[in-house]
């Protein structure tokens, strides 16, 4: 599967073997969680107010667009957090029931 | 008398005021956010990282090595606190956090050198997967050696615009265009004051027509009209109207913007600087002296975090900053440097004046923005929508249309809107756009879990 990124340099790294919604990708150890996730895919979640995919924006911390989540519900920001091996990532925001008690 | 000094930023303005603040015998606490010190524009690579000084930096190289070995140098005299934010500044102490533990450090003397982002304007689209702000896609490049897209185009303003553009060509990037909102005779009636610093001067010109030579289409005077794609797989091109009139689109997958950058200023804002409003860059700036002193007793701002004058502006004005601060607490200030440092930020002044003359914010453009734009990306709220907000619940100023549109509310806190929401709401209310106000810093000035743990109290 192609990704939005593309790596220019620096490919000489060990690998690291992470899972994005439960499929296996391969990234290079000293990638942020982003740069590995959009090498090999398009996008990092779903916009909450919008149809769209997302896939960060401003890579320094400042615009909070990139966080996502490990399946033991951590928030983790993709563009500031280093990828490591065995990470287990989902892309789909947690879901709350609202509707009030029978 | 107690002297705690503490230093916010790791960049060139930090490190060169904890050099100078080390340098008067005195141990100062350096918080940064980043894992490595250098800030954004000297950011460092990951450790195993292979690339040169020279191919990262370019010709600022030197400068680069410069700032990253002072403060490895200063690290055994510093109390150094990497990976740490500065969510609050409140009655005399800085709150940090890091790994969800919180502290409060006590200061007597405070220098902020928190740095920039870019400066956006909405273009309808920008919030599709793909497009970036232009600071992010060289942080792409610098710290992981990767081009955000497989064809690029650029669009804004700004000598970053042609900087960051050229560094993607040189890596081997695909660079389709660079699209630039400022007409070219700007740039030349701004050349006198550009000629205050001669070989950045030289360096925008040769970038150009380096480009250009390797093939990418370059433009002036272009006017955004859209970024297209598709909610699932983003970015598929950019439609601009040209200088001429004429409509051009490029195919593309990826899109870095920005129009010159913003300073960060939320961290000043809490510390109770009082601010002025800047009419060559359209945006309200702390107020301090050529020292870098506050309105607040004991705060002191630099670097680009006060006003944006530059990475090489920033070691000087850092420095300036922490002379201040020693000279406040009863220090002898070595009066030559202090003069010198003086001389050199008039330049670096007049040089940023030419720049704002030269790549303007293109107010006119933002402030037509379409109804059915999206200002706000964090939360999709549209321009329509902010309006409403002046025209029907009667808002005034751009805090009050934020409470009612939540454009500067979002995730951002109105990092990338909110230049954008006070040139907006000015022009629907057909006032000068300093009456629109700014957006207050509101304390987190970055999201910290709701567990966080206060460490100290």
């Amino acid at each position: 599967m192609t990704g939005r990124f593309r790596r220019l340099d620096e490919t000489d790294r060990a690998l690291v073997r992470l899972t994005v919604d439960g499929s296996e990708i391969t990234a290079l150890e000293g990638d942020t969680l982003m740069v590995a996730m959009l090498n090999s895919g398009l996008a990092l979640r779903n916009a909450e107010f919008g149809p769209e995919r997302r896939a960060g924006f401003c890579l320094m911390g400042a615009c909070q667009d990139c966080w996502v989540r490990d399946t033991d519900g951590n928030a983790l920001r993709a563009c500031s957090t280093p990828v490591e091996n065995g990470l287990a990532i989902t892309t789909q925001p947690l879901t709350a029931d609202w509707s009030v008690a029978p | 008398m107690s002297e705690r000094v503490v230093i916010i930023g790791a960049g060139p303005a930090g490190v060169r005021a904890a050099e100078a603040v080390v340098r008067a015998g005195i141990r100062p606490v350096v918080i940064d956010e980043g894992s490595r010190s250098g800030g954004q524009i000297y950011r460092r690579q990951p450790e195993g990282f292979k690339r040169s000084y020279e191919t990262l930096y370019g010709s600022e190289a030197d400068r680069a090595r410069a700032v990253h070995e002072t403060f490895d140098a200063l690290l055994p005299q510093i109390d150094y606190r990497p990976e740490t934010l500065v969510w609050n500044v409140a009655e005399g102490r800085v709150w940090a956090a890091r790994a969800g533990e919180t502290e409060a450090i006590p200061y007597d003397r405070l220098i902020v050198c928190s740095g920039a982002t870019d400066r956006l304007a909405p273009v309808p689209g920008w919030q599709l997967a793909g497009c970036y702000s232009l600071g992010g896609s060289q942080v792409a490049l610098k710290a992981q050696a990767c081009s955000i897209g497989g064809a690029v185009v650029f669009m804004g303003t700004g000598p970053l615009l042609y900087y960051v553009a050229s560094q993607y060509v040189k890596a081997g990037a695909n660079v389709v265009a660079v699209l630039d909102t400022s007409p070219f005779a700007g740039r030349v009636r701004a050349l006198p004051k550009l000629a205050e610093q001669p070989d950045l001067l030289w360096q925008g010109v040769t970038l150009t027509f380096g480009l250009i030579r390797a093939g990418v289409t370059v433009l002036s005077g272009i006017t955004p009209v859209e970024i297209s794609g598709d909610p699932q797989s983003g970015i598929s091109g950019v439609t601009v109207r040209t200088a001429s009139g004429d409509v051009r689109q490029f195919d593309c997958d990826a899109v870095a913007m920005g129009w010159h950058l913003r300073p960060e200023t939320q961290i000043a804002d809490l510390a109770r600087a009082s601010f002025a409003f800047d009419p060559r860059t359209r945006q309200w700036l702390p107020e301090i002296d050529g020292d870098g002193r506050s309105s607040a007793p004991g705060l002191y701002l630099a670097g680009d975090g006060a006003k944006i004058l530059g990475a090489r502006s920033a070691e000087v004005t850092g420095e300036l900053a922490a002379l201040a601060a020693l000279g406040d607490m009863g220090h002898a200030v070595d009066k030559d440097r202090r003069c010198y440092l003086m001389a050199q930020r008039a330049r670096y002044v007049r040089f940023a004046e030419g720049l704002a003359e030269a790549f303007p914010w293109p107010h006119q453009f933002v402030a037509d923005t379409a109804d059915s734009t999206i200002v706000c990306r964090c939360e999709g709220v549209t321009a329509g929508t902010l309006r409403a907000s002046v025209s029907e619940a009667f808002a005034t100023e751009t805090n009050r249309a934020k409470a009612f549109s939540r454009v500067g509310m979002g995730r951002c806190q109105g990092r990338y809107c909110g230049n954008a929401s006070a040139e907006i709401v000015s022009a629907l209310r057909g006032e000068a756009v300093e009456r629109a106000g700014r957006l207050r810093g509101q304390a987190p000035v970055k999201p910290i879990p709701v567990g966080t743990a206060r460490t100290d109290a």
